[in-house]
């Protein structure tokens, strides 16, 4: 089918153009790895009570995560980019399915996030990290990938939407450090205040957190790993069929 | 024989209430060059972006190889090849990547695609620099790559929105060349818009020229050269003398006609221009009205335009709007 293929030579299109922008690569693994680093020596004493194992254990599926956000956030940038150098136009006059454009990018910020993940479980692993089964990594990697997917879909929906870099990048700035701290990413959920606990409940953030943090804990088949990754799975799905109707509109405006 | 592309009663509302086109109304025989000449905002581009499918029409009809644009755009894609006014190759990817992802997308692959690749670069003189990515390229080969990308899919009409605009006078030059040579070897129909009218006057069998989002003007270069009549002759007048006072007297000239102003030039269309040249610098020497040059000439598109519009290609181009 035309509409596999065309998926497939656009994700083509977008592994190559990361894969020569060797500083970005670069940075968004080491971006995460100092995250960690600095985290873990910041809060070793404060967090010496009530992280059982040790807080390296507890952050990694925390940093896995947050890098996927972050990771994720921007990724409209690279079609506004496309659009505005007339790029998007050139596609658009051939017979691609268009509803791949916008799929493919979005396949491609999970995967990327997939992948920007492993990394950092691989870091964290000489840190002294232990995921408790190869299922629990897996479970980490499929729950960063699931959440860059949606947050790439929220953000090629805002680069369309608002049509400008500096725009797209103030509302999706705006959003990201607030569902970090509004999450368990980086603290125990019983350390929270109950207000950010409740909140917690309804943030995208904090269901990949719980479903990866447990996965990595070994406890995959639980209900509360089952319920956080169906909901993971809808803001995915919601936020690719999103990005796909305003891209639609975007056609239908020209 | 059906038409390439056929253009009829075509309007354009844009959203913010911008009527960039007025009724537009031409049609592109198969396997002829056919050139769209107007300013900046005559509407252009508006019109090529209805063609090439990537902008509604608000009413009207265009017909591209006899399919209706609006009815059926894949069919339409198909048999398009659009060139746009600004390079967009990717420039992290190679010129052969950039051609073969070109290709994919339009359903094409495997050994058939990679010979219609090569076949390609070497056409359009990259088959060196094929395996470098398009970054290092220089402006004249990225829109050889350009025009290269339009045509992978073998299209029986190719578009290009302002081909040469950008480029220096050399690989403007060799731009050309391409298009002629094309136009000549393959029975392909090519729609063309430019800004360069001695081009388009070169080049093009037949053309419209566009102004404020109507065709004001359609026909052979000849045809339409032909209802300019006379020689062209321009007259400039020394500085602080009245450039007005010169107009009025080559207006009440008999054998005279078609008298603009322009700057301290003084143009004008004249029956026999190498006999009246010598009278007509008499007379405005003796009104006190100095001249420091004079210049005779065959009219060119460019009177053309400016007897049409009452105003000069340039001039026109630069007061014009911006581009959609």
């Amino acid at each position: 089918m035309k509409f596999f293929s065309d998926v497939f030579h656009l994700l083509g299109r977008q592994w190559r153009l990361t894969s020569r922008m060797p500083v970005f690569l670069v940075m968004s693994i080491v971006q995460p790895i100092v995250w960690m680093l600095l985290f873990s020596q910041l809060f070793s004493k404060a967090m010496a009570a009530g992280f059982g194992e040790g807080y390296v254990q507890f952050l990694a599926p925390g940093i896995a995560i947050m890098s996927s956000l972050f990771g994720s956030g921007y990724a409209g940038m690279g079609l506004l980019n496309d659009i505005d150098r007339g790029v998007m136009d050139r596609m658009l006059a051939t017979p691609v399915t268009r509803i791949a454009i916008i799929l493919a990018r979005v396949i491609h910020t999970g995967a990327t996030a997939m992948i920007q993940s492993s990394v950092i479980l691989i870091v964290a692993l000489f840190l002294g990290a232990r995921p408790k089964s190869a299922l629990g990594f897996l479970t980490v990697l499929a729950a960063a990938a699931l959440l860059g997917a949606g947050m790439g879909g929220i953000s090629h929906c805002m680069a369309i939407l608002t049509r400008k870099q500096e725009a797209m990048f103030a509302v999706m700035n705006f959003t990201m450090l607030p569902m970090i701290y509004l999450s368990s990413t980086i603290m125990n959920k019983g350390l929270m205040p109950n207000w950010i606990k409740n909140v917690s409940t309804y943030n995208p953030v904090d269901w990949a957190v719980t479903v990866a943090r447990s996965g990595f804990e070994g406890k995959v088949w639980t209900q509360t790993v089952g319920e956080h990754a169906l909901a993971l799975i809808a803001f995915t799905a919601v936020f690719s069929f999103l990005s796909t109707q305003a891209f639609k509109r975007y056609r239908a405006a020209m | 024989m059906n038409n390439a592309i056929d253009v009829r009663d075509l309007t354009k509302t844009y959203s913010g209430g911008v009527q960039a086109l007025k009724g537009l109304t031409f049609d592109v025989r198969e396997g002829e060059i056919f050139g769209l000449l107007g300013p900046n905002g005559a509407g252009k581009s508006t019109t090529v972006r209805i063609i090439v499918t990537l902008s509604g029409a608000t009413s009207g009809e265009v017909l591209v190889d006899g399919i209706n644009v609006s009815a059926d755009p894949q069919e339409v894609r198909r048999r398009i090849g659009y060139v746009s006014q600004n390079t967009t190759v990717d420039f992290l990817a190679t010129g052969r990547e950039n051609l073969r992802l070109q290709g994919q997308l339009y359903g094409h692959g495997g050994a058939e695609l990679d010979n219609r690749v090569d076949e390609l670069l070497r056409l359009f003189d990259l088959a060196e620099a094929a395996s470098r990515v398009t970054q290092g390229y220089s402006g004249g080969m990225k829109r050889r790559l350009d025009v290269a990308m339009g045509l992978v899919h073998r299209p029986k009409i190719l578009v290009l929105d302002e081909p040469t605009t950008g480029l220096d006078p050399e690989s403007r030059a060799v731009m050309w060349r391409e298009l002629e040579r094309l136009a000549k070897q393959d029975t392909m129909t090519i729609l063309v818009t430019t800004h360069y009218l001695e081009e388009a006057d070169r080049l093009c069998d037949r053309l419209a020229i566009i102004d404020g989002g109507r065709v004001v003007a359609q026909g052979t270069p000849r045809e339409l050269k032909a209802t300019m009549r006379g020689d062209m002759v321009q007259v400039e007048i020394a500085e602080g003398h009245s450039v007005e006072a010169a107009r009025d007297l080559l207006n009440r000239t008999d054998g005279i006609s078609n008298v603009i102003v322009e700057g301290r030039m003084v143009s004008s269309q004249a029956m026999d221009g190498a006999r009246m040249i010598p009278a007509l610098i008499a007379q405005l020497e003796t009104a006190g009205l100095p001249v420091s040059h004079v210049s005779m000439s065959r009219p060119s598109l460019d009177e053309v335009y400016l007897s049409i519009t009452g105003k000069s290609f340039e001039k026109a181009d630069a007061v014009g709007g911006k581009k959609q």
